[in-house]
């Protein structure tokens, strides 16, 4: 691109494989075996790991083998989704940690514990006591683009999928919303969904319009579904609010009403103060101060 | 892999598809062939080499069918005309476009399609002297498509993608192929010639902006070729723009509306 001035500027292009990204493939033709060694640690370094405790054994019974069977799957992405979880399924008490993915990339490191901040970086799973079948995961950590079919193969590759129904929730930028209007006039926040062809059940607010697509993990778990005839669903909530945020975390509520939740969810009442709470937390531990 | 989503087989004597390269014109042409034809998709091409992305149906033309998913790459087929199409909607995950392409070409060889055309570009920035002048459309033979196709490019009298120089300067005798901003294109062209896959490549210097017009020069061209679409007076190439049917999808391409108070 030649600018005003005359000077050529390399403009970033979307093919996708920049001349540089071949140069760099010329040179790893030429690496050492000491470099093809560090990549090989690099890769290893990347590989997610699925741990899942002994609990979700003795529930299931033994599927070291084989896969274990899930009826429900409802996957909540980023901390004002996993916040909504949190607040208003998980507070019934009637659910058990049951597994972890242990990755690492240039943006986070999950931790390994299950008793978790907001601002920790997680992906944890649980099981309803009641029902083992039915799965909960909190995804509170950034699944990079090399990391994500590994991510879905390891988790829902453990799941038997006869029967299976999936819910994801996840939040995005309202500048990410395109409409003929401006964003700055969206009543922000405000839930869209998308659903697979098998899903056939009511969803719970309008669908995202065409031209706006969905990326990231949220879009792989989707796809996947979409792909092995999953009946699936994605609730993506807009919001201006980049931190976690109480007007986002409510955003979600129509979802309760589905038929994937609303049999999960127990007391409503107490969800606002656990809400008040969890947000509160996350403020504090936001000061830097403390 | 190639993942059926009804029970119809793929049989075609013409596969296209897009390269991710420069302003995207392979993809949005594909678009136009795809919305115009309104072609059923038959399959999912499931890879992860490709960034997810879904979204509703970019070709929607009633409320019924808007609600259909689509993923970031899918296959779609005119039966009538034995045309199969791959539509790519997103970039490679980083270091996987070697994969990619192979994944492909293997799809392609399994899938028995007759003859392969890869719709792409490059920078318009990088062509040489000659290339600035005339026509910005080009087109590659594979050796086994040469025999077939070759005599009729020569009728249409279209230029063939030029050679340059591999050491400009200092040696002038070894030409070798560059396209650059072509994204896979040249590594696919050169496994399809080892392998003696019929493939031709038709690309368009472009540079990267509103390539809407880009798009329509490509299927314009393809059609010169391939008569996909007769134009009702024979050399109007007005006429044929107007019958190339644009996608819902292309709305908003440069992003919302803007705030009132801005101005």
């Amino acid at each position: 691109m030649a600018t005003f001035f005359g000077e050529v500027l390399a403009v970033p292009s979307r093919a996708g494989v920049d001349d540089d990204e071949e140069a760099a493939l010329a040179l790893e033709r030429e690496e050492t075996p000491e470099d093809r060694e560090i990549r090989r640690e690099l890769e290893k370094k990347r590989e997610v790991h699925v741990l899942w405790s002994s609990k979700l054994n003795a529930s299931t019974g033994n599927f070291t083998d084989e896969q274990f069977p899930c009826s429900k799957f409802i996957m909540a992405i980023g901390h004002n989704s996993v916040a909504f979880l949190s607040s208003f399924v998980l507070n019934s008490g009637c659910w058990e940690a049951v597994g972890s993915v242990r990755l690492w990339n240039e943006w986070c490191r999950t931790s390994n514990t299950t008793s978790v901040l907001p601002t920790d970086t997680f992906c944890l799973f649980y099981k309803l006591i009641s029902d083992p079948t039915v799965l909960l995961c909190q995804c509170n950590c950034y699944v990079a683009e090399d990391q994500q079919f590994q991510w879905l193969e390891k988790v829902f590759g453990c799941m038997r999928e006869k029967d299976l129904q999936v819910t994801i929730l996840s939040t995005c930028p309202v500048t990410d919303y395109k409409t003929p209007e401006s964003t700055l006039t969206l009543p922000s926040p405000f839930l869209k969904a998308l659903k697979t062809k098998e899903y056939k059940e009511t969803v719970c607010c309008p669908l995202l319009e065409q031209p706006n697509i969905i990326k990231d993990l949220p879009a792989a778990v989707l796809s996947y579904c979409q792909v092995w005839q999953i009946p699936a669903v994605l609730y993506q909530c807009y919001t201006d609010v980049i931190k976690l945020d109480a007007v986002t975390i409510e955003a979600f509520k129509p979802v309760l009403s589905s038929k994937n939740l609303r049999n999960l969810v127990k007391d409503v009442s107490k969800s606002a103060e656990i809400l008040k709470k969890l947000v509160a937390t996350n403020e504090i531990c936001n000061n830097i101060y403390t | 892999m190639y993942k059926n989503c009804n029970n119809n087989m793929v049989t075609s004597l013409l596969l296209f598809q897009p390269a991710v390269s420069v302003g995207n014109v392979g993809q949005l042409a594909v678009d136009l062939l795809i919305s115009t034809f309104d072609m059923p998709k038959v399959g999912y091409f499931y890879t992860d080499c490709l960034m997810p992305m879904v979204g509703n149906n970019p070709y929607a033309t009633t409320e019924v069918n808007s609600t259909e998913l689509s993923i970031n790459a899918e296959v779609y087929s005119l039966p009538s005309k034995k045309l199969v199409v791959l539509q790519i909607r997103s970039p490679f995950v980083k270091n996987k476009y070697r994969l990619f392409c192979q994944t492909l070409l293997s799809w392609v060889k399994s899938s028995r399609c007759a003859k392969v055309i890869l719709l792409s570009s490059s920078h318009a920035y990088q062509r040489d002297d000659q290339q600035l002048h005339g026509t910005p459309l080009r087109y590659l033979l594979t050796p086994a498509i040469q025999k077939t196709a070759g005599d009729l490019m020569q009728r249409l009298n279209w230029k063939e993608m030029e050679k340059i120089a591999a050491y400009p300067g200092a040696n002038d005798a070894e030409m070798v192929l560059h396209i650059p901003g072509g994204g896979i294109t040249k590594l696919l062209f050169s496994e399809s010639c080892s392998n003696g896959i019929q493939m031709a490549v038709l690309l368009k210097f472009c540079s990267e902006g509103d390539n809407i017009p880009d798009a329509f020069s490509l299927v314009n061209y393809l059609n010169e070729w391939l008569q996909l679409i007769r134009s009702e007076q024979s050399s109007d190439a007005k006429a044929t723009l107007l019958q190339w049917k644009i996608p819902r999808s292309w709305r908003l391409l440069f992003g919302s509306g803007l705030p009132p108070a801005l101005f």
